[in-house]
C-alpha cells in the first residue's frame, strides 16, 4: 500500500468519524450533516478501491488518480458552502421577521398598558 | 374618511426627530404617526416616547428596508387606508404631504413618489450623484414604462393594496429603487408628484461618495435579479 492511499483512507475515515460523533452528541443536526456524510462516504470508497479511482480518473482524463480525490473533495466543499449560504439566507429572513414581530408586540403591549392605566384612573375618579 | 398613517423610520435621529414630529402634527393633524426606531444607539426611542407618538422599537438595526416593512405591517394590522413614508432626518416637509395625498386620490395611483426633480427647486446634487440618479431613472423608466425622475426618493404615499404587499414583501438594503420594480411587477400603478425637500437638519447622510458607486451596482443588480424572479 502506498502512502497516498493510507493518507486518503485515514483522512476520509477521520472526516466520517468526526461527523458521526458530532451527530451523536447532538452538536450537528442530521439535516446539515447529510452532505458531509455523503462526501465522506464517497471519498472513503474511492480511497479504498484504487481500481475504481483509476477507472474514473481515466474516464475524465486525469493522469494522476489521487488528484481526482482533491477534485471531488473540492466540488463537495463548493456544494456544502452553497448550501450554507442558502441556509443563512433563510435564517436571516426569519431573524428579521422575529425582530419585526417583537417590535410590534412591544408596541401593542405599551398601548395596552396605557389603556389600562386610563381605565384605572377613570374608575378612581 | 381615510385612515392615514405616517411611518417615520429613524436610525439615530434623536436630534431632528422632535422637529419632524412637530412638523407632521401641525401640517397633517388628521394622520397618526408611527416612529420605527431601527435599533438606534442614541435616545431616538426616548424622544419618540416623550412626543407621545406610536413607537415600534426594533431590537437591533435591520436597515431602512426592514424598518419600513415593520411600519407597513403595523399599518396592515391596524387597518390604515394610506401609509406615508417620511424620513426622520428632517429633509422631508410636512407641508408637502398634501400634494402626495391629492395625487394618490386623483391619479388612480397605488403609490405616489414625491419627486425633487419635477419642479425647479433648490436641490442641486453633485455631478456623480446626478449621474447615478439619471442612470437609475433611465433604467427604471424603461422597465416600468412611464418616466420616473426621483427613484431614490424616500418620500412616498401608498394605498391599502401596497400596504398589504409591502407588509409581506419589501427589499432589504436599498429598497427605494427595487420596491418600484416589485410593485410594477405586481401590477400596481406608480405616479410621481413634485415636492420640495430641505437639506438635512441633523445627523449625516448614509450615502458617501464611495458608497454611492457600490450602492449603484448593488441596486442595479438587485433590479435585474428581480426581473428574473418568478
Amino acid at each position: 500500500m502506498d502512502i497516498v492511499k493510507i493518507l486518503a483512507i485515514a483522512g476520509s475515515a477521520t472526516l466520517l468519524f468526526l461527523v458521526f460523533e458530532l451527530i451523536r452528541r447532538g452538536r450537528l443536526k442530521e439535516r446539515y450533516a447529510l452532505l458531509w456524510l455523503f462526501s465522506g462516504a464517497v471519498l472513503l470508497i474511492l480511497s479504498l478501491s484504487r481500481s475504481l479511482l483509476e477507472y474514473i480518473a481515466r474516464q475524465v482524463g486525469i493522469f494522476y488518480p489521487p488528484s481526482l480525490l482533491f477534485l471531488i473533495a473540492f466540488l463537495f466543499l463548493l456544494l456544502i458552502t452553497l448550501h450554507f449560504s442558502a441556509v443563512i439566507s433563510g435564517l436571516s429572513e426569519k431573524n428579521k421577521r422575529l425582530a419585526q414581530e417583537i417590535a410590534l408586540l412591544r408596541q401593542a403591549l405599551e398601548e395596552l398598558k396605557q389603556l389600562s392605566m386610563k381605565q384605572v384612573k377613570s374608575r378612581d375618579e | 374618511m381615510n385612515k392615514i398613517l405616517i411611518i417615520v423610520p429613524a436610525y439615530n435621529e434623536a436630534e431632528s426627530l422632535h422637529g419632524v414630529i412637530q412638523d407632521l402634527r401641525s401640517h397633517v393633524p388628521q394622520a397618526d404617526i408611527l416612529v420605527v426606531d431601527d435599533g438606534s444607539s442614541d435616545c431616538t426611542a426616548a424622544v419618540a416616547r416623550q412626543s407621545g407618538v406610536n413607537l415600534a422599537s426594533l431590537s437591533f438595526n435591520l436597515g431602512i428596508g426592514g424598518a419600513m416593512q415593520t411600519g407597513f405591517q403595523y399599518a396592515r394590522t391596524k387597518g390604515y387606508d394610506i401609509a406615508i413614508q417620511f424620513d426622520g432626518d428632517g429633509q422631508h416637509l410636512g407641508a408637502e404631504i398634501g400634494i402626495l395625498l391629492d395625487a394618490l386620490r386623483k391619479g388612480n395611483a397605488d403609490i405616489v413618489i414625491g419627486s425633487r426633480f419635477l419642479k425647479r427647486g433648490d436641490y442641486r446634487p453633485s455631478f456623480f450623484r446626478r449621474l447615478g440618479i439619471s442612470i437609475f431613472s433611465m433604467v427604471l423608466s424603461a422597465i416600468i414604462g412611464i418616466p420616473v425622475t426621483d427613484t431614490t426618493s424616500g418620500f412616498r404615499a401608498v394605498n391599502r393594496q401596497v400596504i398589504e404587499y409591502f407588509a409581506r414583501v419589501y427589499p432589504e438594503d436599498y429598497p427605494e429603487v427595487e420596491s418600484l420594480v416589485l410593485l410594477h411587477r405586481a401590477g400596481m400603478t406608480i405616479a410621481e408628484a413634485p415636492v420640495r425637500m430641505r437639506d438635512r437638519t441633523g445627523g449625516r447622510s448614509s450615502i458617501t461618495p464611495i458608497r454611492s458607486a457600490y450602492y449603484m451596482v448593488k441596486v442595479l443588480l438587485a433590479v435585474f435579479i428581480d426581473l428574473l424572479k418568478k
